[in-house]
């Protein structure tokens, strides 16, 4: 804690103020834990309120959501206190951990819902999903056979289950983390060397240009 | 945009992409750094990238810069 209390010296008073009043004891540690919270929780519900038009969630539950966010949130606040290095204000640094907890809660809530289905390989989807006008079939019809030949014959069988569930099935990346026990950047990861992957085919083929962006 | 961008941009990948990791770690940074109107994609072009292309992360970020905004209503 000395350490800590060291390094975000240079901050602005509060910021230097909060990581001491939570890691002492007595009342001024309870009065600065019950700020936090209140504050946990206003974000919580701000970011939840944010994403509840696009999510199958009513009121109660979204209100339900945002209260178990926060309150997980704090406990990894508490937890991780001695990591916060004073490179922003420690409000922005906490919020950071609400929201991960939102998107986390989020992620679980579709896990459960009945109508996420991971493996259906529903091909018929896929002119909808990168929005292609039905009425012009015949322009990007060989397009998409070529695309869903790819994803058949290049890519292993982790990248075909995780591209037919995102791409295919609208199963959110964080739901997908709980299915597969594994986590959001290695899912990513593996995304992305398939989309990379599918590119240089189509490319080769001669439906796209094989422009990937950055240097190296 | 038609399905044919849709596609392309969905295909793209960015060599400077740092994945999600190191976005999640720096999330609290950059966000405050786009805040105040400093040039954060800039200082830290790997991460710009990842969160263009990574739904979820961008989602993160959205809702960060949300709560930092909501400070000052």
């Amino acid at each position: 804690m000395t350490e800590h209390i060291a390094v975000a010296a240079g901050l602005d008073a509060e910021s230097a103020d909060w990581p001491r009043a939570l890691a002492c004891t007595g009342p001024r540690r309870e009065e600065a834990l019950a700020r936090l919270h209140e504050m946990l929780v206003r974000v919580a519900r701000g970011e939840v309120a944010r994403r509840g038009p696009r999510l199958r969630l009513t009121g109660p539950e979204l209100d339900d959501l945002a209260y178990q966010a926060a309150a997980d949130a704090l406990v990894a606040i508490i937890s991780k206190l001695g990591q916060f290095r004073g490179e922003s204000r420690f409000t922005t640094w906490t919020y950071k951990f609400v929201i991960f907890e939102v998107s986390a809660k989020i992620g679980r809530h579709f896990w459960r819902h009945p109508d996420v289905r991971l493996d259906a390989e529903d091909w018929e989807r896929l002119p909808d999903r990168f929005g292609f006008d039905p009425a012009q079939e015949a322009e990007w019809r060989d397009l998409l056979a070529a695309l869903q030949r790819a994803v058949t014959e290049e890519l292993t069988a982790r990248q075909r289950r995780i591209f037919v569930a995102i791409v295919l099935n609208n199963v959110p990346l964080d739901t997908l983390v709980i299915e597969l026990g594994s986590s959001r950047n290695a899912i990513y990861k593996t995304l992305f060397d398939a989309r990379r992957k599918l590119r240089a085919v189509l490319a080769a083929d001669g439906y796209i240009d094989n422009d990937c962006m950055g240097s190296s | 945009m038609n399905g044919w961008s849709a596609l392309d941009r969905f295909l793209r990948t960015a060599q400077s992409d740092v994945g999600c990791a190191e976005a999640m770690q720096m999330l609290h940074i950059y966000a405050e750094l786009t805040a105040a109107g400093a040039p954060a994609e800039q200082r830290y072009p790997g991460i710009a990238a990842h969160l263009r292309a990574c739904g979820p992360c961008g989602e993160d970020f959205q809702g960060l810069l949300a709560a930092l905004h909501s400070e000052k209503d």
